[in-house]
């Protein structure tokens, strides 16, 4: 019974596709007191005096809260695990406001009408300070993000807030510059990202309340309950004991749910009142107070020889972490460590870089977590090499490019035990036509065609520190319960885990129902990012699968009186080898709820030392009108190598959903501040994501390969399917145009000024 | 002020604020299937068929539906089980959050045309983001219900 590689049906499907109400808001107390917060017009500035008595007058206001309300112990709202890399930066509510949307004062009340007629009444008085609203001059500024005594580092990432540093670091391997001066060409670029938003559909939403024993029980969207529980229990100043957190459907997460986000506010509201409260992000507050992708300049100085060896790679990347540092000091190293490593016989190599506090909004987790903005600037300047060397950017690729058995030192020194990324480029080349269709063609009507290629890699866990949990049980009537601590956010995990689970215990899928996450039910799990969930909790499900098997042999031994030794289980039945004589599954199960002493149900965690990478080639074939500057795609071709792919059809969703929010990040998305550092792109309006109409015709396949560490041979899909778009895009310009754009987005308007100004 | 509504098939008098927006009186009579995703008519997620037109309740007052007939996917079960299996069976839901309102436009371009191109779909639901999908299982899944519609028919002929 073959269900690890089918296309089953997720399991909440019918009841996502015909509305019913499953998700935070649907399922919110319908009593509950409506929470709000008052936030900062200015980027960087002290509050001099609050003045509450009025508003709090407004007939249904329950209360409301300023910075002298709440604790002061500092915390990070970074969904890590602990001890967190990211810095305790935070206070629920400070005195010290760092970004145009910072909470100043919370709002609680009984409907949504009285709460903004009181945010409208509250009156504060500030003391404005000088902001810094660019990320270059950071560093050593004379103003200080967080001057505060109280600020402090769990790990040692490099962080000193009194130069504005949220971390620091230099790695390599090898005499970088001197590899570097041997070369016979050296390009050296500099490409910078801008923060993009998840913009997942649902914005960011929290339900409280007191339960029967006194609990703060915490209902919210998020991808890791484990980490809301701890977060919430530093900044309430509450044992964890106190705290229950489970979550719901997710309506998308995309990272920006691993990041606590709109939590604190109605918990520290329930804590208070006892009453139940709930806090809904509007879509501009989710634009302007949330945790998009870190904006980051990426330096590449990449050498060859004239034959198009690749000798050497110099890296280095500069972070804007924004007002606080929520996975500032973690994301920034993927921009090396997951595309210096994609060159496989590197001489040397050289990572290093800083991440800076500014005074915009604070920087989060986002779907491919620094390894997208590496993966830009270090892809683009090879195809930059390439057009130089006049060299086929895939044969240069083909010649270079990291295979199966290959020793990674840029990957923490992790060898590449599963890799098909030399196939996955020869099938994507024959997929797009390359031959024909390299480097452009000009169509006489003052539109070109053209292609470009980028490839990318992702890890599948975050290894050594990721852990993955399962319980699995066994019911009467043979059916399964799988508790998981992971967060299905609509990526389809229930069902995965379920497959794996279906496949080691040889029952149909049906077989085996899904419950998740909660914190006083779900064994632990780190949560559902860096891509781990099948890898590493998919592993603890197989493991606890085992183990029960043998529980299951154990049970049916004692009910055929024989040894377990002459039993064989089939999934369906347990058979004694030497008399014939069997149970069925149904049987067992019903007898372990009776005069039973064995626990038909078992508990596996998983972590694991290493983190083998997907792969994956994306090329591009674009229509470029030279006029206006529009970038038609026409085809965009995907080969993923995701070891077993577990799922086809989710997998092959993941794949379309990650490059056309790639699409979105190389051509359209756009967060700007006004010199004031007020964002002017804060509503879906001004904020462009892709339509239906701006994605051309995706096509995707798979070149398995198969990862002996994963379960079934399985490894990541999740992030790194939005690494290829934007360098691919980029270098179809450039093969259109001749201009190589170093600055995402790369929109019509700057494509037909670029094209202008060469003419002139 | 007082208004009345049928809203699926049940008519509703009763006094309402008059700035209420149409999304809001629907969830208030437990159409959870409504949702908002953005506030200024950009994501399509808030469709619903006013007097059998799809329609963003996110830019409507619930006062300009009075004498009027109202149906969000909660009235429309059987259509949104049919047509939806087809968008589950290519994985497409994904999160699940855009799929109401993007099924109610879907089942609005069913009606009004009966033999869509791929560009006609696309046009149709180009109001309708989603974040997850890619849109590509979305055509996928629409496809493949047209074909099955051309075999034998569907709840949305009747």
């Amino acid at each position: 019974m073959r269900q690890v590689g089918q296309p089953i049906r997720k399991k909440d499907a019918m009841a996502l596709v015909t509305g019913q109400p499953v998700f935070t808001d649907d399922m919110a107390p319908k009593d509950c007191l409506i929470v709000k917060v008052l936030r900062s017009p200015h980027a960087n500035a002290l509050i001099k005096s609050i003045k509450t008595d009025i508003a709090k007058k407004v007939p249904g206001i329950e209360d409301i809260y300023t910075w002298e309300d709440v604790p002061q112990e500092r915390f990070t709202m970074a969904g890590q695990t602990y001890p967190e890399p990211s810095p305790y930066d935070r206070l629920i509510l400070d005195r010290h406001v760092r970004y145009v949307g910072d909470p100043v004062a919370i709002v609680a009340g009984e409907r949504e009408l009285c709460v903004d007629r009181a945010l409208k009444m509250i009156k504060v008085e500030y003391e404005v300070l000088p902001a810094i609203l660019d990320l270059h001059g950071a560093k050593d500024n004379a103003v200080l993000v967080h001057p505060e005594e109280s600020w402090r580092s769990l790990c040692p990432v490099g962080a000193d807030n009194k130069r504005n540093l949220c971390a620091s670091e230099t790695s390599g391997t090898g005499d970088v510059d001197q590899v570097l001066a041997d070369c016979d060409v050296v390009l050296e670029r500099t490409y910078r990202v801008q923060a993009a938003q998840q913009a997942m559909m649902e914005t960011f939403r929290t339900a409280c309340y007191i339960d029967a024993y006194g609990r703060l029980n915490v209902m919210s969207s998020t991808q890791i309950v484990f980490h809301v529980r701890r977060i919430l229990s530093n900044a309430l100043g509450i044992p964890k004991s106190k705290i229950r957190a489970f979550k719901p459907r997710i309506g998308g997460g995309f990272g920006a749910k691993q990041t606590v986000v709109s939590e604190v506010f109605p918990a520290f509201v329930t804590w208070k009142t006892k009453k139940p409260s709930k806090m809904v992000f509007t879509r501009e507050e989710s634009q302007t107070a949330s945790t998009p992708r870190h904006e980051m300049e990426v330096t590449v100085k990449v050498g060859a020889d004239r034959d198009g060896k690749v000798r050497a790679l110099d890296v280095y990347t500069l972070s804007n972490t924004g007002a606080y540092g929520e996975h500032g000091p973690t994301t920034v190293g993927l921009s090396g460590h997951k595309s210096i490593p994609l060159y496989g016989s590197l001489e040397a190599h050289r990572f290093s870089y800083d991440v800076v506090y500014t005074n915009v909004m604070s920087a989060g987790a986002y779907r491919g977590y620094g390894a997208t903005q590496g993966i830009f600037a270090v892809e683009s300047a090879v195809n930059e090499l390439a057009d130089k060397l006049g060299m086929d950017p895939v044969e240069l690729r083909m010649k270079n490019m990291v295979r199966e058995g290959q020793f990674m030192p840029a990957y923490y020194g992790e060898t590449a035990t599963s890799c098909a990324l030399d196939r996955c480029m020869k099938r994507a080349k024959e997929m797009i036509g390359w031959e024909e269709k390299y480097p452009c063609r000009d169509m006489g009507n003052g539109k070109v065609r053209s292609v470009g290629v980028a490839m990318g890699m992702q890890g599948s866990c975050i290894s050594g520190v990721d852990v993955g949990s399962a319980t699995i049980k066994l019911n009467e009537d043979g059916i399964y319960t799988l508790s998981i601590g992971a967060a299905d956010m609509g990526t389809g995990c229930d069902t995965i885990l379920a497959q794996i689970a279906a496949q080691s215990l040889e029952c149909p899928v049906e077989n085996v129902t899904v419950s998740g996450a909660d914190t006083d039910t779900s064994p632990y799990d780190s949560g559902s990012y860096a891509s781990s969930t099948t890898y590493v909790t998919g592993r603890a499900v197989e493991r606890a699968c085992e183990t029960l098997k043998e529980r299951i042999v154990q049970r049916a031994a004692e009910m055929l009186e024989c040894s377990s030794d002459d039993l064989e289980f089939d999934g369906q039945r347990a058979r004694n080898l030497s008399t014939g004589e069997e149970v069925s599954i149904e049987e067992i199960g019903t007898a372990s709820m009776c005069g039973n002493n064995v626990a038909l149900q078992v508990t596996e965690s998983n972590s694991s030392p290493v983190s083998p990478p997907p792969f994956m080639v994306g090329m591009v074939e674009i229509e470029l009108d030279k006029e206006t500057g529009h970038v038609e795609i026409l085809d965009y071709v995907a080969v993923v190598d995701c070891g077993t792919v577990v799922n086809p059809n989710l997998a092959r969703v993941q794949v379309e959903g990650g490059i056309v929010q790639g699409i979105g990040m190389a051509l359209y998305e756009q967060i700007q501040y006004n010199e004031k550092g007020q964002m002017l792109n804060n509503s879906l309006m001004q904020y462009k994501v892709p339509t239906r109409l701006d994605m051309g015709k995706l096509r995707v396949e798979f070149e398995s390969s198969y990862e002996p560490t994963g379960p079934f041979g399985a490894k990541s899909i999740g992030e790194i399917v939005i690494n290829t778009p934007a360098p691919a895009l980029i270098h179809a310009i450039a093969n259109a145009t001749g201009i190589w754009f170093g600055q995402l987005p790369v929109t019509s308007e700057k494509i037909a000024m670029g094209i202008l100004e060469r003419c002139e | 002020m007082q208004i009345s509504i049928q809203l699926n098939g049940k008519k509703i008098t009763e006094e309402i604020r008059p700035d209420l927006l149409l999304i809001d009186w629907v969830r208030q009579h437990g159409c959870y299937s409504v949702k908002c995703g953005c506030e200024t008519s950009n994501c399509g997620l808030c469709t619903v068929f006013l007097d059998e037109k799809p329609v963003l309740s996110c830019s409507i007052l619930a006062a300009r539906a009075d004498g009027r007939k109202v149906d969000t996917l909660e009235g429309l079960k059987e259509e949104a089980e049919e047509f939806g299996a087809f968008i589950a069976d290519q994985g497409a839901e994904q999160c699940g959050f855009c799929n109401p309102g993007m099924i109610m436009n879907a089942i609005a371009l069913f009606r009004e045309i009966a033999d869509p191109t791929d560009d006609e779909i696309k046009e149709y639901l180009a109001g309708n983001l989603c974040r997850c999908s890619g849109y590509e299982g979305q055509l996928r899944g629409i496809r493949a219900f047209i074909e099955y519609r051309k075999k034998g028919g569907a709840v949305c002929d009747k």
